[in-house]
């Protein structure tokens, strides 16, 4: 440990102004401040200071995702197993080991491709590095279908960073959910490779292997839509057996990620219940409605109870761990619980009527990102109508 | 009409080295001194040269802006040093006290007998005005202006500070002449707010004349600014709110009970540092050499007057600051920590339970000055109103100071804040934005844009 002090210690004067790297001090600072924490002490205000910092929170939401990601491996090996038909034959670690050839490079060209923008948007701008990426370049891969080649990968992280993030000034003032916004872009610009019944499970057969008969590559959502009914049972959803995106299947995985979060205090549990009623209110009115639908399928999916459209799809994961990014969600305490409601509303509306987006996840909660501010300036402006009520009366009393 | 206040958002951060509740008996100081970087928003003018003789009561210094308020010697002696820092700010008045302290003489009076004007010249006359502050901003109050209410908080909740239940114990007849003085100074009443989590003092118990109410809850429960927005809030700035501390109101007993200016304080000198934490009874403007002396072992550490909270940094051989009743010695914490951002938890305080210190919630942490992270953009939402009592919302408040919008700061409803009220949200930032640094400007900013 003291090696390690002793090396930064050593190089750090190249970094400094008028060193040899000089413009190379942030990429330093960042490798420096991620080894150790800097022995900064309060300089003014307060002489104590919480424990946390953002390297920390970043942290944790990590640990909270790794079980949808182990899953999400797992389930990978298994959905392609089983479109073999060789899913009884294989092992745990076989499935595993499969899952992990195909996610880990996504894993990697996520952080890779988002880091080096990251870094060369710091080197250019002087500033430090924020731990902004190091989330986004988690739930990038976990929101993606498997089989997404990984140069639109790339393309999409890239869109992400500077587009979704790097424009308004880096991390802390984006108003897009970064990670959702490089699904938004490979959604619309590779829309065969992000939806359809041929994406969500690997297929590539070996020698002497072949897809079996009858196999359908479809999620539970995509044959709602065209056909609304689904091979899957709400125990197979619960648990995660159904094809998807990466990280997005297994609610029982999500629910531990979420608690976690909401342990931690880093999740704000009040956008996730609310998004939850949300989403039941409106597949309670769809329940309701059902028997007005335009079309026999569409009139199967509205009849689909409310609590399943809770465990189908992306719903669960975008709730958890994407409507609560809490840069793009909704800021006060009111904002949250409306904020939080809309999303889950607006995700099973867009899900059962548009055809198009078999998910609205992902929209409802980019829009609702877009409204955030909104929301939040209602909320504020009503503790300033009362304020200055109270001040009226006030002056009212005392004249 | 009393009101029971029960605050629910806040945290009592576990820290160690609480003051036992003795009185210590270290010798006085030699060295006394008058700090003007005390006393915000106000520019210092020099009443004597160094070298003058003083008696404890003669003035120092008085402001620019209003001649009358002055801040007087707290003894009797020889001003040696007229410290100054950058562009000759004034940084202190130091005068080296006499063997036995010669007091100017002020009348033995009762306030009940006398008339508003005379108890306001009296106290600015004494020296004792500067202890009245005011909301809006935080600042002292104006002797023009008269208050719709008076606060007097009698619990302090910040951590390991100093027991106003102790610091009064046995001045009942100096706390009650006080407070008859206080209570001519404005037509509305006046309040005092008693701890309502265990049995008060008798002291405050006793008091006649003023309207007790009892707080309980976490810090900042027992900050002014909390009994002040929950009771008569100030919503603009032309009607103000007057406080002051109870072992200040006793000084004010005390001039009138005496006739002397006797700024004599019972001081908590605390932290984790100190070997043996006690109470002292001090002079405002006591040197701490003789109170820390043979109390600590290291040599590395942070020297406070007031609490860790919201107290100044002083030197080894520095003051204690004209409001502090602590002083609190901490660990320096400029130590880098090898990927301390992953490690579980260790001797660190957290309100998130991402470090897992809050397994041991019962533990008291030797915490140091560390900042443990980077400033940062603000990222994380809803930690501040975890410990933010008042129905203000505290970030779009600091975002309207740092864009200098003061229209909206008053909207958001800076009047009712100063330093003290967000310390905590400054704790818990996960961020490390320097929130009580940030507000003061905008409390500047308005008061120089408002008036």
């Amino acid at each position: 440990m003291k090696l390690l002090h002793n090396v930064i210690d050593k190089f750090e004067p190249n970094f400094e102004k008028g060193g040899k790297f000089e413009k190379l001090w942030p990429l330093f600072d960042g490798f420096k401040t991620f080894a150790m924490v800097p022995g900064h002490t309060a300089h003014s205000g307060a002489h104590i200071r919480d424990g946390i910092d953002l390297k920390r929170t970043m942290f944790t939401v990590i640990v909270a995702l790794i079980p949808a990601l182990i899953f999400g491996m797992w389930n990978v090996g298994y959905q392609h197993y089983l479109a073999l038909g060789l899913a009884g034959e294989m092992s745990f670690i076989d499935n595993i080991l499969f899952g992990a050839i195909k996610v880990l490079p996504m894993v990697v060209v996520s952080y890779g491709v988002g880091l080096a923008i990251e870094f060369a948007f710091c080197i250019y701008k002087g500033h430090q590095i924020n731990e902004g990426y190091l989330v986004t370049g988690m739930l990038i891969p976990l929101i993606m279908p498997v089989d997404l080649p990984l140069w639109m990968l790339a393309i999409s992280v890239v869109f992400a960073v500077v587009i979704g993030k790097e424009v308004f000034g880096g991390t802390g003032m984006n108003i897009l959910n970064p990670a959702l916004t490089a699904r938004v872009f490979a959604f619309f610009a590779y829309p065969t490779y992000m939806s359809g019944d041929k994406v969500w499970i690997n297929t590539s057969t070996r020698e002497g292997q072949s897809v079996v008969d009858g196999y359908s590559g479809a999620t539970a959502l995509g044959d709602l839509a065209t056909s609304g009914s689904t091979q899957y049972s709400a125990m197979d959803m619960f648990l995660g057996l159904i094809p998807g995106s990466v990280g997005e299947t297994s609610v029982v995985m999500i629910l531990i990620g979420a608690f976690i979060l909401i342990l931690a205090g880093i999740g704000s549990w009040q956008i996730m219940l609310s998004g939850v009623i949300g989403a039941l209110a409106m597949g309670g009115i769809f329940n309701l409605f059902a028997e007005y639908a335009l079309s026999p399928e569409q009139q199967a999916f509205m009849a689909v109870p409310a609590w399943q459209q809770l465990i189908m799809g992306g719903f669960a994961f975008g709730i958890v761990f994407m409507a609560t990014d809490p840069v793009s969600a909704a800021q006060t305490a009111k904002g949250k619980i409306i904020y939080g409601f809309l999303v889950g509303f607006f995700a099973i509306m867009i899900r059962v009527f548009n055809p198009a987006y078999p998910e609205g996840i992902m929209l409802a909660i980019l829009l609702l990102n877009v409204f955030a501010p909104l929301i939040d300036h209602y909320v504020v402006e009503g503790n300033i109508k009362r304020r200055m009520k109270r001040a009226a009366q006030l002056q009212t009393v005392n004249a | 009409m009393s009101k029971d206040l029960k605050i629910t958002k806040g945290v009592n951060i576990p820290l160690k080295g609480k003051a036992e509740q003795l009185i210590g008996n270290a010798d006085r100081s030699k060295v006394f001194a008058i700090k003007p970087t005390d006393f915000t928003g106000l520019f210092p003018k020099l009443h004597v040269k160094e070298g003058a003789e003083v008696k404890a009561g003669d003035p120092l210094i008085y402001s620019k802006d209003d001649n009358r308020i002055q801040w007087v010697s707290p003894v009797s002696g020889e001003v040696v040093e007229i410290e100054r820092g950058e562009k000759r700010k004034m940084l202190s008045v130091k005068v080296l006290a006499d063997k036995d302290i010669s007091y100017r003489e002020f009348p033995v009076e009762n306030p009940s007998d006398l008339a508003r004007e005379a108890i306001v010249k009296r106290l600015l006359d004494s020296g004792c005005w500067p202890f009245i502050r005011q909301r809006p901003y935080g600042v002292i109050a104006s002797p023009d202006d008269t208050p719709k209410s008076i606060f007097i908080s009698c619990v302090n909740t910040a951590p390991i500070s100093a027991d106003q239940d102790f610091v009064v114990h046995g001045l009942e007849n100096e706390f009650q002449t006080g407070l008859n003085a206080i209570k001519k100074l404005t037509e509305g009443s006046v309040h005092l707010t008693v701890t309502g989590m265990s049995k008060p003092s008798d002291v405050f118990a006793k008091i006649k004349g003023v309207e007790i109410h009892k707080v309980s809850g976490p810090h900042p429960a027992g900050n002014v600014g909390v009994h002040i927005h929950h009771i008569d809030p100030v919503l603009n700035n032309k009607e103000k709110v007057w406080y002051l501390e109870p072992q200040d109101v006793i000084i004010i007993g005390r001039l009138f009970l005496e006739g002397k200016y006797n700024p004599t304080r019972v001081v908590a000198v605390t932290g984790p540092m100190v070997k043996n934490p006690r109470y002292h009874k001090l002079l405002i403007g006591s040197q701490i050499t003789p109170v820390i002396e043979g109390q600590l072992d290291s040599d590395n550490n942070r020297y406070i007057s007031g609490d860790v909270l919201t107290g100044s940094r002083i030197d080894k051989d520095g003051f204690l600051g004209f409001y502090d009743e602590e002083i609190t010695v901490l660990e320096e914490g400029n130590e880098p920590e090898i990927f301390g951002w992953i490690k579980p938890g260790g001797n660190k305080f957290s309100i998130s339970r991402s470090l897992f210190t809050w397994l041991r919630p019962q533990r008291q942490l030797p915490l140091d000055t560390s900042m443990h992270g980077e400033e940062r953009a603000f990222v994380v939402t809803g930690e501040y109103e975890r410990v933010f009592p008042f129905d203000i919302y505290p970030v779009q408040l600091l975002k309207s100071i740092m864009i200098e919008d003061v229209e909206t700061m008053e909207k958001l409803g800076i009047f009712e804040l100063a330093e003290e009220d967000m310390a905590l949200c400054e704790v818990v930032c996960t961020s490390k934005i320097p929130v009580q640094e940030t507000l003061r400007k905008g409390l500047d900013l308005a008061k120089q844009e408002l008036g």
